[in-house]
């Protein structure tokens, strides 16, 4: 069979080239609002920890934000997955979308807060005196001083996570979500040919990937322009 | 002008009563009081570790005293209950490492505290920012990022942005300790101006030199205490104490 009919037969014969698309709409939502979810907790969980350890202050919060970094790091993403499906949500009925959204948000705010933090721990305490000194309360430094400086640091780090996540969000298939991956297997399943639907959904990650890395250098080039 | 002023009628700005210091095992500061008058120039000196700059920092609480009181403008910032952020604003700061927000402007650096703080309009805050650049002479960097700048340049920024809060007193923390020395004499400059348009400065030094000719009062600090103290003239001509008199034989 040559190529032409490999490809006719996975993707246009019985409109196969939907699970794709399909697919390709679902990784692509659980990844976005995965990573607002991400960044929402991480910079919590980050700022919580970084005054802890800056002041002593927060006891708790800061111990049940390091319970659930453990946790969550200490464990796979798969088995994460599972549980919020089968476990937690088993007696309700969700969106298997907003399950995969909510599992890697939650995933991935455990270590956008670590690399949030490092940025964070890595701003000169100078900075936060200076803020302080002209009379901004510890908050308000935060916001305006220290975080847009961490963030910048961070940058490069928090946008390999990223990449992380849009691929980890390929074992959603788990809770049989019909996402990008899951679509190519199920047409590999019905025309027992894996090479062009599995090598198909590889290049289209390898194209998000290096759209988001090009996307990113011009986002940081845009930020470091302090630095010329 | 305070020369008009004899000393009766100055008028008392902060009173520091019994301030202490104590980390852990080391008595940083132990029972420092002073009283500080609208118009005086006060430096801070003596050996390092004397605990000069730890008084510094706890007049604005950037170090929190562990005993003792300070009052500003007749009000107790060392009690809890005194919300300090308000006050820091009437206190400017000036830093060894300049502390210049690497991320903004020079002229956001400086309106951001106006603006944020005081509530000012943007084209007012830019509009005073701009003014005191000009006097300081870096009208032209307004749009430089601090990185792009010469030390000198930025401890100068680093005055400006502490007066576009218009403080009723600054501090200084060894402001010309960080700089190659040929950028010394344009910092010295800006604050030779501002002891002569009155303002009240409190400077941590080692520019004995400075000293001698713009401060009216000299605090020379040993051991946490202060081990003696006096009007410039009388202070440096006229030591006392076996300690300063050692001290001043070593800087001179």
């Amino acid at each position: 069979m040559t190529f032409i009919d490999q490809f006719k037969q996975n993707f246009i014969e019985e409109n196969r080239w939907k699970y794709i698309l399909n697919g390709l709409g679902v990784t692509l939502r659980v990844t976005l609002f995965a990573v607002l979810i991400g960044i929402a907790i991480g910079f919590i969980v980050a700022i919580i920890r970084s005054t802890y350890e800056k002041t002593g202050k927060l006891k708790i919060l800061n111990l049940l934000a390091n319970i659930y970094l453990t946790v969550i790091r200490g464990t796979p993403v798969v088995v994460q997955l599972l549980i919020i499906y089968f476990v937690i949500f088993s007696s309700v009925r969700v969106d298997k979308i907003f399950v995969a959204i909510i599992a890697f948000g939650i995933n991935s705010g455990a270590y956008v807060a670590e690399i949030i933090r490092s940025g964070i721990m890595s701003i000169d305490p100078g900075q936060m005196e200076a803020g302080r000194s002209l009379g901004f309360n510890y908050i308000q430094t935060m916001c305006y001083i220290i975080i847009p400086q961490a963030f910048k640091n961070v940058l490069p780090a928090l946008g390999n996570e990223f990449i992380v996540l849009l691929k980890e969000t390929s074992v959603a298939g788990y809770i049989a979500l019909e996402d990008l991956t899951k679509g190519a297997d199920i047409i590999r399943s019905q025309t027992y040919s894996p090479f062009v639907p599995l090598l198909s959904v590889a290049a289209i990650y390898l194209g998000i990937v290096m759209l988001l890395t090009f996307l990113l250098k011009k986002l940081e080039r845009r930020l470091r322009s302090s630095e010329r | 002008m305070s020369d008009n002023l004899n000393k009766n009628e100055k008028e008392l700005l902060i009173h520091v009563d019994d301030l202490s210091k104590h980390f852990d095992n080391l008595h940083a500061l132990n029972g420092v009081s002073i009283d500080i008058y609208k118009g005086d120039v006060i430096f801070v000196v003596g050996p390092s570790g004397s605990g000069k700059s730890t008084f510094l920092r706890c007049l604005n609480r950037l170090e929190e005293p562990t005993g003792g009181k300070i009052l500003f403008e007749g009000i107790d910032i060392t009690d809890k209950k005194t919300d300090i952020n308000k006050h820091r604003q009437k206190m400017g700061m000036v830093f060894q490492q300049f502390n210049l927000f690497p991320h903004m402007t020079v002229l956001k650096n400086l309106t951001l505290g106006p603006m944020k703080l005081q509530g000012k309009s943007k084209a007012e805050a830019e509009e005073e920012a701009m003014k005191l650049l000009e006097r300081v002479g870096l009208a032209d960097r307004a749009k430089a990022y601090p990185n792009q700048l010469s030390g000198g340049q930025k401890q100068r920024i680093a005055i400006v942005r502490a007066l576009c809060m218009k403080p009723d007193v600054m501090l200084f923390d060894e402001p010309t300790s960080a700089l190659d020395p040929e950028m010394v004499g344009e910092v010295l400059e800006v604050m030779r101006e501002l002891a002569k348009e009155n303002m009240t400065m409190v400077v941590v030094t080692h520019e004995i030199a400075f000293a001698k000719e713009i401060a009216n009062r000299v605090i020379f600090m040993a051991d946490g205490e202060i081990e003696e103290e006096g009007d410039a003239a009388e202070f440096f001509d006229n030591p006392k104490s076996e300690r300063l008199k050692a001290f001043l034989a070593k800087v001179l």
